[in-house]
């Protein structure tokens, strides 16, 4: 049969809550994969890789898989992009990609990998339009069975048992790996136990055995920003974090000193008064 | 007829009904779970808890939930407002799309119209509760990472880590129930139940289950990724308004899922119970009665949520996640592999119940032995024990040294001061501004 010929079987088949569903995922999948690329950030870049996993997880569910979309949604979207975003957020909201070149050859080697998957999966996709005949899932006894689930289980415990035990244990074995290349034991990394802290710290091995002071709370204000006063009610310098207002701080700096007017002068030998360069 | 097949029948104003239904049905109950859990932790601490608004105090959550949205929305300068907008969103809408497998009741007729109190009942319906309870976690997360705070933002690496495990635990403890009954579908497997409840044939299972629960919808005593008193307010310290009250709902709305699905899979759904399934040949488990069953069980669930935020104290992050992965994940393994093997044996050979029974006894006999042989460890030694002069009390010995100031401070002044040398001139310049 030739290709022409089934997909105009394939055409006539398709309902109209098939096609409705076809037309709105299928440029979400797209858009997201697009947006995937393109977004500047990680984390949105991440999204957009979900946006496209759920859709093709709600396509699977349209074309009679619902075990296999549901299970695209929770082991793809649920628990693997879940540990990429957790690793993204660990890595910090603005760090951009590094453009060094850090394996040598990297990107050649990637173009010519890149190009070579293209070329398979444009090969398998051919060749499922071509050479396959879809026989449908659609039904209680599609592929002679008993429902989709069963005959998935039935087939992963008898014909493909060997592949999908092998499959689990490279997972394990790059688990292992990954844990034992990653895990220091805290001994060899030098750190030492709370005790072994304070006594150092009493020993005088650091600048002060107390922690630093907390903050002020006075009836005034309970703000962790307000300074303690020492008992000669002048302010403790170590009281303040540096860290809690760092952001506003750091950014209200300028306006800050503008009102408290210790802001430089207009340069003499400025055309616009004002803004100092930073 | 089958479920699935009246459920077919529907025509579209039915399933209409059924959906904002099941939408009213989450935001009713989120409103009732509020007072109620504000007035029943009251009285477990003995204090009034609410009592202004309406008689007693009853209608204080129709106040908040008026009150709230109208409040200042208030979006911090370093949020990434797309994502801040987008996360109590992703975290609201699967919680209510959980409902729609959860299955009510068996075959009613609404307005001449046979059907069954469901919205839909596919063939992996469990997978469709997990599915949504894994997609929630984004928006917890997304709200973490967008506040562009500290706090949120490891109240939201701490909900991801939680939730990640805790569903592990979770989807193996259904691993049994569906042995069980052959099917993943939730009408199935509460018709299944008919010879059985779950909960008693699988205890294991369900003590699991229960224990992942209560992690997995990030409550008291697990309800690490917003503990006040280390992380403010967690991931939704930054959120106001309608934002915040979107993710209240959340919460709310996943407890009660989490209660209906425990009901569903080991507690009969909604089934009679016992005494009353004996009347008239199990007269109220027809018509509209099940209902009652049904939402019975489901706020006993909710009751023992409350409960157990009233009574116990917030675990430690790394205990947590040991009772987790150490505990929960392997004896769900060894439960499944024994479950797996007492099938095998049921259904390949004919033993009978009694000799199954005798060999079973045995094997649990000599288990029981074996563990009594183990040798006990011993307990760790105590470190240098402090000197005790007599009463029991732990008061300084007599002849106590006080350790030589003299001897110390040469260190001590010595350390700083190489410690000056090397920051001396940025010490002078500080010291100058």
């Amino acid at each position: 049969m030739s290709a022409l010929l089934l997909a105009q079987e394939a055409a006539t088949h398709v309902t109209t809550g098939e096609a409705i569903a076809f037309w709105v995922l299928g440029p979400l999948a797209l858009a997201g994969g697009l947006g995937m690329l393109f977004a500047r950030n990680a984390v949105h870049s991440a999204l957009f890789l979900v946006l496209t996993m759920l859709s093709l997880g709600v396509i699977y569910m349209v074309q009679q898989g619902p075990f296999l979309g549901f299970v695209q949604i929770i082991v793809y979207t649920g628990a693997i992009m879940m540990l990429f975003l957790f690793v993204l957020m660990l890595v910090g909201r603005d760090s951009s990609d590094s453009v060094v070149e850090v394996l040598r050859g990297q990107r050649l080697w990637a173009t010519v990998f890149g190009v070579g998957l293209a070329v398979l999966i444009v090969a398998a996709v051919a060749r499922a339009f071509t050479d396959v005949r879809p026989v449908g899932l659609a039904g209680e006894t599609a592929n002679g069975g008993q429902g989709n689930v069963y005959n998935i289980g039935k087939a992963l415990f008898t014909d493909y048992v060997f592949p999908f035990e092998l499959t689990s244990a490279l997972l394990i074995t790059a688990a292992v790996g990954a844990m034992v290349l990653g895990y220091v034991d805290r001994h060899t990394r030098g750190r030492k136990t709370q005790k072994e802290l304070v006594e150092a710290r009493f020993r005088g091995e650091h600048d002060r055995p107390s922690p630093l002071p907390g903050p002020g709370v006075f009836a005034t204000s309970n703000s962790v920003a307000t300074p303690a006063l020492l008992p000669d009610g002048s302010v403790a310098e170590e009281s303040l974090s540096r860290l809690i207002d760092a952001t506003a701080s750091a950014k209200l700096d300028e306006e800050r000193k503008a009102v408290a007017g210790t802001l430089p002068g207009p340069d003499a030998r400025a055309l616009a008064p004002g803004k100092e360069e930073s | 007829m089958t479920r699935a097949q009246l459920l077919a029948d529907d025509p579209i104003w039915l399933i209409l009904i059924k959906a904002v239904v099941l939408l009213l049905l989450g935001a009713v109950a989120t409103m009732a779970m509020i007072i109620l859990e504000r007035k029943i932790v009251a009285r477990m601490q003995h204090r009034p808890g609410p009592n202004r608004v309406g008689p007693n105090g009853w209608f204080q959550s129709i106040a908040d939930a008026i009150k709230l949205p109208f409040k200042e929305q208030i979006i911090p300068d370093t949020a990434d407002r797309k994502v801040y907008f987008l996360a109590p969103i992703m975290s609201t809408i699967p919680a209510f799309l959980a409902f729609s497998v959860i299955p009510f009741g068996p075959e009613v007729s609404i307005f001449g119209e046979r059907t069954v109190l469901q919205l839909v009942d596919l063939p992996v319906g469990v997978l469709v509760v997990l599915a949504c309870s894994s997609m929630g976690v984004y928006g917890i997360v997304l709200a973490g990472w967008s506040s562009g705070s500290p706090y949120p933002l490891l109240g939201g690496l701490r909900s991801a880590a939680q939730v990640i495990s805790y569903e592990i635990a979770m989807g193996l403890s259904i691993v049994a129930v569906i042995l069980y009954s052959g099917s993943l579908s939730t009408g199935d497997i509460v018709d299944k139940q008919a010879s059985g409840w779950y909960f008693y044939l699988l205890i294991p299972s369900f003590v699991i289950y229960f224990i992942s629960m209560i992690g997995e919808t990030n409550r008291a005593p697990f309800d690490l990724p917003e503990a006040e008193s280390e992380l403010v307010g967690g991931f939704h310290t930054e959120y106001s308004s309608m934002k915040f009250a979107l993710f209240f709902l959340a919460e709310y709305v996943n407890m009660v899922i989490v209660s209906a699905f425990c009901t569903t899979l080991f507690f009969g759904g909604y089934m009679a119970p016992w005494p009353i399934s004996l009347i008239d040949e199990n007269y109220f488990n027809t018509g509209w009665w099940p209902l009652l069953w049904f939402f019975g069980k489901t706020w006993i669930f909710l009751f023992v949520f409350i409960w157990l935020r009233g009574t116990l104290p917030r675990m430690r992050y790394d205990q947590f996640m040991r009772l987790g992965w150490k505990v929960l994940v392997p004896a769900n393994l060894v439960w499944i592999v024994l479950v797996v093997a007492l099938r095998a044996i049921r259904n390949e050979s004919e033993i009978s119940t009694s000799t199954f029974l005798i060999v079973g006894g045995i094997a649990l006999l000599v288990l029981i032995g074996v563990v009594f042989l183990l040798p006990e460890r011993a307990p760790a030694p105590d470190g240098p024990v402090v000197p005790v002069t007599g009463g029991g009390y732990p008061v300084p010995p007599l002849d106590l040294k006080v350790p030589d100031k003299a001897d110390l401070k040469p260190r001590v002044r010595r350390r700083r001061e190489k410690a000056a040398v090397g920051a001396g001139a940025d010490v002078q310049k500080e010291a100058g501004q």
